[in-house]
C-alpha cells in the first residue's frame, strides 16, 4: 500500500486544493455547530463560549416561538406544492419532446424552453414583481382586458406559494426535463419496431415503452426531492418576502438568516439551522431505505 | 395483395389515432412556446415603450411610443456599471479557479488505483449532504479575515460536489486506462500525464464545468448578500436587487407630479436592466448549449 502511495503521489498533489478547500470552508464550520449548543459570544470565540444552560436552550427556545409553526408549515407546504406540480410535469415534457420528429422543430423547441434557467434569481423575482402590480403589470392589463378587477398578487399571503410554484415550473420546466429526455435517448429503436409491427400505437408505446424507461431516473430524483422537503432554497423565497405576505413566505432558511445575521442571535440562529439539517438528513435517509427496498433504487 | 386489402383498416385506424395524437404533441408544445416566449418578448417591447402606454395596457404586441429613456437613465446610474465589471471579474476568476480545483480532483477520484479514495470521495460526498449552516460558516470566513473582500467570492465555495462527480464519470468512462499503462512504461509521472494527455482529452467536460461555474457566478447573489459589506465590491446582481426589488423612489419623491414622472422612468428603466444584465448569457447561451446538455447527460449515467 505504501508503495502505491508513493508510485501515485501525484494524484495526490491534483488532489489537495479541493481538499483543503473542503476541510477549511465545509468541515471547520460543522465543528463551528457547537455554538449551537453554547452562548457564544464572539469575542471569547467558539471554544472559549460558556455552554449553554441546559446545552439544548437555544432549540427549545425555537421549538417553543410562535415561528416554530408558521415556518416549518410553510416550508413544507412550499415543498409539497412544488412537488406535486414541479415534479410531474418536466416529465410531460420530456416524454412530448420525444414525440417530435422534426428535428429543426425538437431543436428549437429545447433552446427555447432551456432559456428561461439561465435568468438570474433575482432578475425573475424582478420580472415576477413588475409583471404582478396590479396598477401597471401585464397580468393586471390582462385582468382589465377581461374587464376585472387586477389583484395584488404579491401583496397577498394566499396567493405566495402559487406564484413561487407557477414562476419556478416556467423557469426551470424545460431544463428539468433534460435528465429525462437523456433517458429516453437510450431506449433500443428495435423496441419500437417490435411494437410497430404489433401494431401499437403511439400512444401505446409511450405508455409502455417510455414511461417505464423514465421510472429508475424519477424515482432518484424523487428521492432526493423528498430528502428536501424540509429545505428551501432561500434566494427566491427571500426576495418575494415583503410585509403583506410574510404570513406565507417566512420559510426556516429565511427565519435563519434574519435570526443569525440581521438580529446577531449566532447560538439561537445555528441551532435552528442545525436542527433543519438534521431533519432533512434524517428523510433522506429512510426516504432511500423505503426506496431500496420496495424499488432496488437508491442513492447508496 | 390479400395481404394488404386485410391489412388496410387496421392500418387507417392506427393512423387516424396517431394523427390525433401528433395534434395533441405539436398543440401542446405551440402553446408551450407561447407561455415562455411571450412573457420574455414582453420585457423586451416593454424596455423600449412610453413606460405610460406600459401601464395603460397599450403594449401587447410590439412597442408603443417608442423611446430609449429607460436605456437612457440606466447608462446615468454608475452603480450599474460598477457592478457589472465586479460581476465580471468574479465570474472569471471564479471560473478559472473552479475549473483548477474540481477538475484535477475528480481526475484523482476517478482513478481506481488510489489509495484511500473510497474516503476521499466520502469525504466530498458527505457534505452535499450535511453542513455547518449559515452562521457557523459566516464564522469561519471571518476567522479566515476573508469578509468582505474580493476573495471571498471566487475562492471559499469554488469545490462543487457535483461537478466532481460529473467530471469524474467523464474520466471512468472516456479516457480508457491502457493509455495510463502505455505511458506508465514510458516512464510519465502522474502529474505530467494529467496535463499532457488527459487534459487536451477533456475539452468537453471542462467546458461543461467553467459554463456552469460562470453561469452561476453571474447570476448568484447569496454569498455577495452575507459576505459583502462595501458597495464597491457588489456584483451586478446585488445592485440589480436594489433597483429591482428593494427600491422605493415613490417615498423618496412624495406624490407630486414630478414624483409620478420618476415613478414612471423607473418602472421603465427596470425593464431595460432586466434586457441589460440578461443579455450577455442569452447571446451567448445558444451557442454552448450542446455542452450544458452534454453535461447533464454525462451527469445522468451515475448521478
Amino acid at each position: 500500500m505504501y508503495r502505491n502511495v508513493r508510485r501515485n503521489l501525484g494524484l495526490y498533489f491534483l488532489l489537495l486544493p479541493a481538499v483543503v478547500l473542503v476541510v477549511c470552508f465545509a468541515y471547520k464550520p460543522m465543528y463551528g455547530v457547537l455554538i449551537a449548543f453554547k452562548d457564544y459570544k464572539p469575542a471569547m470565540g467558539i471554544t472559549g463560549s460558556p455552554w449553554a444552560d441546559p446545552w439544548y436552550k437555544y432549540f427549545i427556545k425555537f421549538f417553543k416561538s410562535f415561528q416554530f409553526d408558521t415556518t416549518i408549515r410553510n416550508t413544507l407546504f412550499i415543498n409539497l406544492y412544488s412537488l406535486a406540480v414541479g415534479f410531474p410535469l418536466p416529465i410531460m415534457l420530456a416524454l412530448i419532446i420525444n414525440q417530435m420528429h422534426a428535428k429543426w422543430f425538437r431543436k428549437a423547441f429545447q433552446t427555447i424552453t432551456y432559456l428561461p434557467h439561465f435568468i438570474s434569481t433575482v432578475v425573475m423575482v424582478g420580472i415576477i414583481m413588475l409583471f404582478l402590480s396590479p396598477g401597471s403589470g401585464l397580468i393586471g392589463n390582462i385582468y382589465r382586458l377581461l374587464g376585472r378587477e387586477a389583484p395584488n398578487l404579491m401583496g397577498s399571503a394566499g396567493a405566495f406559494s402559487s406564484v413561487y410554484v407557477w414562476s419556478e415550473v416556467w423557469q426551470h420546466i424545460g431544463w428539468d426535463s433534460i435528465i429525462f429526455i437523456a433517458s429516453l435517448s437510450s431506449v433500443d429503436p428495435s423496441l419500437y419496431e417490435a411494437a410497430t409491427v404489433d401494431g401499437a400505437s403511439k400512444r401505446q408505446k409511450m405508455w409502455h415503452i417510455d414511461i417505464p424507461m423514465l421510472i429508475p431516473t424519477a424515482i432518484i430524483l424523487l428521492i432526493l426531492r423528498i430528502g428536501n422537503l424540509m429545505g428551501l432554497g432561500f434566494e427566491k423565497v427571500y426576495l418575494m418576502q415583503n410585509d403583506m405576505n410574510l404570513k406565507a413566505s417566512e420559510v426556516i432558511s429565511t427565519y435563519v438568516y434574519k435570526m443569525g445575521i440581521i438580529s446577531a442571535q449566532y447560538s439561537y440562529s445555528a441551532a435552528i439551522n442545525m436542527f433543519n439539517t438534521v431533519v432533512n438528513f434524517i428523510l433522506l435517509f429512510t426516504v432511500n431505505q423505503i426506496s431500496k427496498r420496495i424499488s432496488e433504487n437508491s442513492l447508496w | 395483395m390479400i395481404g394488404t386489402a386485410v391489412k388496410q383498416p387496421v392500418k387507417i385506424r392506427r393512423n387516424r389515432s396517431d394523427l390525433i395524437f401528433n395534434l395533441f404533441v405539436y398543440g401542446f408544445a405551440l402553446i408551450t412556446l407561447i407561455v415562455i416566449l411571450y412573457p420574455l418578448y414582453f420585457v423586451i417591447i416593454a424596455s423600449f415603450s412610453s413606460p405610460y402606454a406600459v401601464s395603460g395596457g397599450n403594449v401587447w404586441f410590439y412597442p408603443v411610443g417608442f423611446t430609449l429613456d429607460g436605456y437612457k437613465e440606466l447608462f446615468k446610474y454608475g452603480d450599474i456599471w460598477t457592478g457589472y465589471r465586479n460581476t465580471i471579474a468574479y465570474t472569471i476568476v471564479g471560473t478559472f479557479i473552479g475549473i483548477a480545483v474540481n477538475i484535477p480532483a475528480s481526475y484523482a477520484l476517478s482513478r481506481k488505483d488510489l489509495t484511500g479514495r473510497g474516503l476521499f470521495t466520502f469525504l466530498f460526498v458527505f457534505t452535499m449532504f450535511f453542513n455547518g449552516g449559515l452562521i457557523p460558516t459566516y464564522l469561519t470566513i471571518q476567522d479566515f479575515h476573508l469578509y468582505n473582500s474580493f476573495w471571498v467570492m471566487v475562492l471559499p465555495f469554488s469545490v462543487s460536489v457535483y461537478n466532481i462527480i460529473v467530471a469524474r464519470t467523464f474520466f471512468n468512462t472516456s479516457i480508457p486506462p491502457d493509455l495510463r499503462d502505455a505511458a506508465q512504461i514510458d516512464g510519465c509521472g502522474n502529474i505530467r500525464y494529467f496535463f499532457q494527455i488527459v487534459l487536451p482529452l477533456s475539452k468537453a467536460v471542462i467546458a461543461v464545468i467553467g459554463l456552469w461555474t460562470a453561469v452561476g457566478h453571474w447570476n448568484s447573489y447569496f454569498n455577495a448578500l452575507i459576505y459583502l459589506k462595501d458597495r464597491n465590491l457588489y456584483p451586478l446582481q446585488l445592485i440589480l436587487r436594489d433597483i429591482l426589488i428593494t427600491n422605493n423612489v415613490q417615498s423618496a419623491l412624495g406624490t407630486g407630479e414630478a414624483a409620478q414622472i420618476a415613478l414612471r422612468l423607473a418602472a421603465l428603466m427596470r425593464y431595460a436592466v432586466i434586457i441589460v444584465s440578461t443579455l450577455p448569457i442569452m447571446l451567448f447561451y445558444p451557442f454552448v448549449q450542446k455542452y450544458f446538455n452534454q453535461g447533464v447527460m454525462i451527469g445522468a449515467v451515475k448521478g
